[in-house]
């Protein structure tokens, strides 16, 4: 089977609806063709990635410690937007710390995060062939 | 070119559907091939044949079975989120001990591989509402 370039772009916040959600299914499900994924968060897209989610009092459940497990499926090419961060006061420290092993690399952890200006993810959407958009 | 459409909103709440509809005619008219057509999210809602619409308006669901009756399309229907939102098949009514099913003629129950599928083999999978 041929290979491609998919990209999962999350646009939406993760419980108001269930783009998020379903997205993230995709993902799971899509790791297994063994093609090359990559994820981006821009826009309230990017609260899905924010650490210590408690989701009790809305009754729903908290699938962010999902993410955590994207790098054991060798999903590990997590594009953040920073100007999205930036517009609603976020940095980096206040996402979960995503990582993955690099067997090449005698297993050594490394960050599955990549945060890049807009410009930058313009030119990493420009080079996939698939963009599924949630 | 071969095509794969995904719709990601139900009927009538949202043009999604409608414009795909458009989309996948003009381009069969046009001589090019539909892979398939997957709907995901709430656009599972299209492939239910318990709809009853004004008569004065179009039925979405309707004219997506036409199509598919009509050029053998391809219509896959997303499992996880069809199970979310009440839309069974036979099958699936019967394994998940249900009463009833509501699955119309043309539309089939199958996992997300197939949407990953229907990007891997089409030259471009064209995406629809969200």
């Amino acid at each position: 089977m041929a290979t491609k370039k998919f990209m999962y772009l999350n646009r939406k916040a993760p419980y108001g609806t269930v783009y998020a959600l379903e997205s993230l299914e995709v993902v799971l499900i899509g790791a297994a063709f063994e093609q090359d994924v990559s994820l981006a968060f821009i826009g309230d897209g990017v609260y899905q990635l924010v650490k210590g989610q408690k989701t009790d009092g809305i009754g729903m459940k908290n699938f962010s410690p999902t993410f955590a497990a994207l790098g054991d499926y060798e999903v590990n090419k997590i594009y953040v937007e920073k100007e999205s961060l930036e517009e609603r006061g976020l940095t980096l420290e206040d996402l979960q710390h995503l990582v993955w092993e690099d067997e090449d690399d005698d297993y050594a952890e490394k960050d599955s995060i990549r945060l890049v200006n807009r410009s930058e993810l313009a030119d990493v959407l420009d080079d996939q062939d698939i963009v599924l958009s949630f | 070119m071969k095509f794969g459409i995904q719709i990601n909103e139900g009927p009538y709440q949202h043009q999604a559907a409608d414009s795909a509809y458009q989309f996948a005619k003009a381009a069969l008219a046009n001589g090019h091939e539909i892979f398939r057509v997957f709907f995901y999210h709430d656009g599972v809602n299209n492939a239910t044949r318990l709809a009853v619409p004004p008569q004065d308006d179009r039925n979405v669901g309707q004219l997506w079975s036409d199509l598919a009756k009509e050029h053998n399309l391809d219509l896959v229907v997303c499992i996880a989120a069809a199970q979310r939102r009440g839309l069974l098949d036979e099958d699936e009514a019967k394994r998940q001990g249900k009463d009833a099913n509501n699955i119309a003629e043309g539309f089939r129950i199958s996992g997300l591989g197939q949407l990953i599928e229907a990007g891997i083999e089409s030259d471009r999978l064209v995406v629809f509402g969200a």
